[in-house]
């Protein structure tokens, strides 16, 4: 591989070259260090750095923006340009330059490139998706797709990609979890905070965080293999409400069970915020606890729960395994919640796995829908940062 | 005071006798103490029950049912030339093999007396795995003087005979189920007496690759674990220098301005960007836009790097954060530059914090699943990959998309095996985390 024998050649310079304009260096000084501006070491990795960072800049924009292009001139390039940054490093070495000074420079310049990378996957994230999206709405007209009723996608024409049955199901079952893992949450961030001993919490804080490890798709696996069935045969089929496993109900429960150490977690953050005076002034007047909490802890703490809340529910729009292995995959628009209905991500991860044409709007929807619910999350996370940073400058 | 006279209310008659409504305050207290009790109880339970129907659901993966039968290797059939030579035995098919085990079975049946009623030829065939056939043709590849002799074999059985010594079939199941029949059922039960079939501890769950949609019995994780290995490594070389160096020049270095307010406002959403997200961007920026090869741990490696790096970046600067000012001082006060004072001092000092913080993020990237079903994961690996660097390029699995395939097979059997997968993820990802909280009780350092 060219890249590879590139990639050695180069860091075999740049060590070399480190260690010559350090003796270099030592010399001219005729032994003597502390006649040097800076320490050896420092032009040594002057020399190093030069040589190394401009080739291995150039072969990384070879391999990952133009994997098409010739190998052996940019391969020559980079050795050529490894060579001149050492040639460089070489007649700069003198007693008195300032190797110390060009170090650190260079080396802020990186970190601050390693910073620049939160930005560029975002913007990564969004030009990817707006491309294909686009190319998508060329094809498919974007009333039909946000506002079409059907979801029916026939790979050689014909399809239907209306989102709406998707938005349903998904927003039908980010409820359902909401409505199990917020009452849940809640009341396990308030004994916490309020009333469990150091004993208990001890033990059941890190219990419910054990809940947070657990990765999706154990969860995916616990709906498919345990809840799904057991609602079926307990539930739905005894009450005629359908027979299938895969049901609303189920991702819904077990998305639920995911998000309580989400919700419990963050609302016990934000209880604890809440100052103690407020609490002594309200117990001075003879509330019991409950009374306390509940009328004077609780709205002080509203926004920041709400913030929490919108949280877990961009969580819930988000998530993918469970939905995948519990909600199943009709398109549908349907009140009972014992119906297989199907989300947005599990769209995504039909239209795009297994062999894909990206030519053909079947596959590019999945952009489309990427982007939506990208949307909907990002402006859920904003709104709820924002009530949550307002509510915590109120105390501080 | 002037309450209870305003409202007419009685005084109260006694201080040792609660009145009607403080009772029905304290019996609200109690209440409510009750639901919060409930809630943490209801989480604990269902934890407990995941964790059990996972456990109880997976540990049979761990168990397999052999059957040890002597087949003799016949030459005639090997290798009809007689000469032993490599290409000719490589040209006998897997099919020979399967008939010369069937032969073989057939013969230890009558051997030892086995007599069961409507036996078909096909029960006895198909008792064997058609997974075994192969692995003693392996084992003849390797070591042709085998040809001739007759060697004592390990023989996989099916899946079916197998899931009946797990419980996962019965007798009455087997009489509707068209891969198996309960005579077949009644002669694993004769081999079982004879001391031929046993179901033992099953290490090649551990080592040997994943098996097409028939053969349940012999799927296994190997080339998950591996393929997972090889993305946590490439997640470990790029995320953690990014992830610290960022964090570093966000921490101690970064002016406040608009840029960084952005950087800033960035982490923390892309934070909370769905996980699929970065499978999407995965798929158009790496594979179909850099040309990476499909179904590689590099891009799986790459995409969950993009995915770790804010969690590694938030811990990380809460690490800095937690180093006082004073180490700064003291070493700006003795001459050192800003980078000397952070790399030389405050960084070591907020290692054990680093260290913590990036074993949580790889944990979280060794469990996550959805994105890599976008670039491709799920397809179906037969060969081990090779050693990085090219390795790394090679299509591989991963842990908890192997999961996801196994879920989407229609033999129930390949549940068992999604469970057990599951127990091998949550092994690590328990090892992980024990380290992180070793990693914390020994260097935490209270200023």
């Amino acid at each position: 591989m060219p890249v590879s024998w590139t990639l050695l050649i180069v860091l075999v310079l740049a060590g070399a070259g480190y260690l010559v304009t350090r003796a270099r260096v030592v010399a001219l000084a005729g032994g003597d260090t502390r006649r040097l501006h800076s320490r050896p070491s420092y032009h040594g990795w002057n020399a190093a750095l030069l040589t190394a960072l401009p080739a291995l800049f150039l072969i990384a924009i070879w391999r990952f923006l133009l994997p098409a292009a010739n190998a052996t001139p940019v391969a020559v390039l980079a050795l050529i340009l490894a060579a001149a940054g050492l040639g460089v490093a070489l007649s700069r070495s003198a007693p008195g330059f300032r190797a110390r000074n060009a170090v650190e420079s260079m080396v802020k310049g990186l970190l601050i490139l390693c910073s620049s990378i939160a930005i560029l996957t975002t913007a990564g994230i969004v030009f990817s998706m707006l491309f294909e999206t686009g190319h998508f709405f060329q094809q498919y007209p974007w009333q039909d797709f946000f506002f079409g009723t059907t979801w029916s996608p026939r790979f050689g024409g014909g399809s239907q990609l209306g989102i709406l049955p998707l938005l349903w199901g998904t927003i039908y079952i980010s409820l359902i979890a909401l409505a199990v893992s917020v009452p849940i949450g809640l009341f396990a961030a308030i004994y916490m905070s309020e009333y469990a001993s150091a004993k208990l919490r001890s033990v059941a804080k890190p219990a419910i965080e054990v809940l947070a490890g657990i990765p999706t798709i154990v969860y995916g696996l616990f709906a498919l293999i345990t809840v799904g069935p057991m609602l079926r045969d307990y539930f739905a089929q005894p009450l005629g409400l359908g027979n299938s496993g895969a049901s609303v109900m189920t991702a819904g429960l077990v998305m639920g069970i995911m998000l309580i150490p989400f919700v419990s977690s963050l609302s016990d953050d934000i209880i604890n915020a809440v100052p103690q005076s407020l609490r002594d002034g309200a117990l001075g007047l003879g509330s019991t606890q409950s009374e306390t909490i509940r009328k004077v802890v609780l709205p002080a703490a509203l926004p920041g729960i709400v913030g929490a809340i919108l949280l877990a529910a961009s969580r819930a729009i988000g998530e993918t395994m469970i939905v995948v292995l519990g909600a199943g995959a009709a398109a549908r628009m349907d009140m009972n919640p014992f119906e297989a209905m199907t989300t947005i991500t599990v769209k995504i991860v039909s239209q795009l796995t297994g062999d894909n044409d990206f030519a053909a709007p079947e596959t590019l929807v999945a952009f489309a829908l990427g982007l939506t619910l990208f949307v909907i999350t990002l402006g859920l996370n904003i709104v709820a940062l924002y009530v949550v940073r307002k509510y915590r400058e109120q105390y501080e | 005071m002037s309450d209870a006279t305003l409202h007419g209310a009685q005084p109260r008659p006694s201080l040792l006798v609660a009145d009607p409504r403080t009772r029905k305050r304290n019996a609200a207290e109690a209440r409510f103490r009750a639901y919060g009790l409930g809630a943490i109880v209801i989480s604990m339970v269902m934890l407990v029950i995941l964790l059990f129907t996972i456990l109880t659901g997976g540990l049979g993966a761990f168990r397999q049912t052999y059957l040890e039968i002597p087949v003799t290797l016949d030459a005639a059939q090997l290798d009809k030339t007689g000469n032993r030579d490599p290409a000719d035995l490589r040209k006998v098919l897997t099919l020979t093999y399967g008939k010369i085990l069937q032969q073989s079975l057939e013969q230890a049946i009558a051997d030892k007396g086995i007599a069961i009623a409507d036996l078909s030829a096909k029960d006895v065939s198909n008792l064997i795995s058609k997974e075994a056939s192969a692995q003693l043709r392996n084992r003849v590849l390797a070591d042709p003087e085998l040809i001739g002799q007759t060697v004592e074999a390990r023989v996989l059985v099916n899946g079916r005979v197998d899931g009946y010594y797990k419980g996962r079939v019965s007798m009455e199941s087997a009489a509707r189920d068209a891969n198996t029949s309960p005579a077949q059922l009644q002669l694993a039960d004769a081999l079982k007496a004879q001391g031929m079939l046993a179901t033992q501890w099953n290490w090649s769950f551990l080592t040997s690759p994943d098996a097409s949609d028939q053969r349940p019995e012999a799927a296994g994780v190997g080339i998950a674990i591996l393929g997972s290995l090889y993305m946590m490594l490439v997640v470990l070389v790029l995320a953690v220098p990014i992830g610290v160096a960022a964090s570093i020049y966000l921490e101690e270095f970064a002016p406040r301005n608009r840029w960084t307010d952005i950087i800033e406002v960035n982490i923390s959403n892309l934070a909370a960007v769905p996980s699929i997200v970065f499978g999407i961007l995965g798929l158009a920026a790496f594979i179909n836009f850099a040309g990476l090869p499909q179904s590689a741990p590099i891009v799986g490696g790459l995409v969950l790097t993009l995915m770790t790096l804010p969690t590694i970046i938030i811990a990380t600067r809460a690490a800095l954060k937690a180093v006082p000012p004073s180490i700064r001082d003291a070493a700006l006060g003795v001459g050192a530059s800003r980078m000397q004072s952070v790399f030389h001092h405050v960084l070591p000092l907020a290692m054990p914090g680093i260290l913590t913080g990036t074993i949580i993020g790889l944990a979280q990237a060794l469990g996550e699943t959805a994105p890599l079903l976008l670039i491709g994961m799920v397809a179906f690996v037969k060969n081990f990959p090779s050693a990085p660097p090219d390795g790394l390029f090679e299509p591989a699995s991963a842990l908890p998309v192997q999961v996801y395939n196994w879920t989407q097979r229609a033999d129930p059997a390949f549940i068992e095996r999604a469970s057990g997968a599951i127990i091998v993820l949550l092994v690590f990802l328990l090892c992980m985390n024990l380290l992180a909280i070793l990693l914390r009780r020994k260097f935490e350092r209270r200023w």
